[in-house]
């Protein structure tokens, strides 16, 4: 299945969001705000939410930084 | 406000411009922008606000200038070391322009002080490394109604992205508050390349002259991203939260709170 991720054309296999994170292998999956098709997904619903062919997904990062005290 | 000639001549560069002229530049010379944290981005949007003739401006920090600070936050010089942070980045402020008047605030924002200090302000940058502040900026920022610039940095990567309280997404919308503890690195931790900071704080303090200027469009509903080792901008379209707990349809965060500090090594009090 052909999905794009942050823009990149990616093929994988998971049919939800939250075995998209894994098969992906993206780092601190519940820190990672997940918005398909141009809407952000409830964390609560990850396992539930289908990705299909040809979704757009973007993958958000909280950030700190700035002041330099952490 | 009338112009005087050296001012003419000190912001010819922007007067020239037909999107600012001599009306935008008294616009500028009477706006009030806070920049909270005096680091890496407040470094920049500090220098460039208080160079571009914005009249007010707050910084807010209650550390003091440390030798590890001097990679990135330029507005600190190496004989600043062991001084107020705040105090440190007003007089090179003040040596590069003397029409701005900066308002120090030597004190971290805390819940019971922030609705305060962003209250006298037009646009406020967040120019915080902590998540606990960022979550507090943009809760104040909600509850009165103060436009602000949300961004973080690390490694080679950094976002920002402008809200407009209730009318556009908020961090909220897109993180429901701060990770737990030790979810996510810090700068101190993981790194963070130094010029990262000029870039992203010099975009918000665009953000905060574009919004007095009223020119072009803000970075709202927008999440700017910026890898340095790709050189690659990309904007993620947002879209407010419906569930969102802050500004939401059925809002759950009605006061401002002090979030738990969830980084092990903060030495913010």
């Amino acid at each position: 299945m052909q999905l794009t991720v942050n823009g990149k054309s990616v093929e994988a296999a998971a049919i939800t969001v939250t075995k998209l994170l894994v098969e992906l292998d993206v780092k601190n999956p519940d820190q990672v705000a997940v918005e398909l098709n141009g809407e952000i997904v409830d964390r609560a619903t990850y396992d539930d939410t289908r990705v299909n062919e040809g979704d757009q997904l973007e993958f958000l990062y909280f950030m700190g930084g700035g002041r330099g005290t952490q | 406000m009338e112009l005087s000639e050296s001012q003419i001549e000190r912001y010819s560069r922007h007067i020239i411009l037909q999107e600012i002229g001599v009306s935008g530049q008294e616009r500028l010379l009477s706006g009030k922008v806070l920049i909270v944290g005096a680091g890496g981005l407040g470094s920049p949007a500090a220098l460039y606000l208080a160079a571009a003739g914005v009249g007010t401006i707050g910084i807010v920090d209650g550390d003091r200038v440390d030798l590890t600070n001097l990679q990135r936050q330029i507005v600190h010089h190496t004989e600043d070391v062991g001084k107020e942070k705040t105090l440190s980045a007003a007089s090179k402020m003040k040596a590069i322009n003397p029409d701005v008047e900066v308002r120090v605030h030597s004190l971290f924002l805390r819940a019971d002080n922030v609705a305060g200090i962003i209250a006298d302000y037009d646009f406020i940058i967040d120019g915080t490394d902590n998540f606990g502040a960022k979550f507090l900026i943009n809760d104040a920022c909600y509850f009165a109604g103060k436009p602000y610039s949300h961004a973080g940095i690390l490694r080679f990567d950094g976002q920002l992205i402008t809200v407009l309280p209730g009318k556009t997404a908020c961090l909220r919308c897109l993180f429901n508050g701060p990770p737990p503890p030790n979810a996510v690195p810090t700068c101190s931790q993981a790194g963070v390349l130094g010029v990262l900071a000029g870039v992203i704080g010099s975009l918000q303090a665009t953000e905060a002259i574009k919004f007095i200027l009223g020119a072009g469009d803000l970075l709202t509903d927008r999440l700017l991203t910026y890898n340095a080792l790709r050189s690659e901008f990309r904007k993620v379209s947002l879209r407010r939260n419906p569930r969102c707990r802050l500004c939401g349809q059925d809002p759950v965060l009605k006061e401002l709170v002090d979030e738990a500090q969830p980084v092990c090594d903060l030495r913010m009090p």
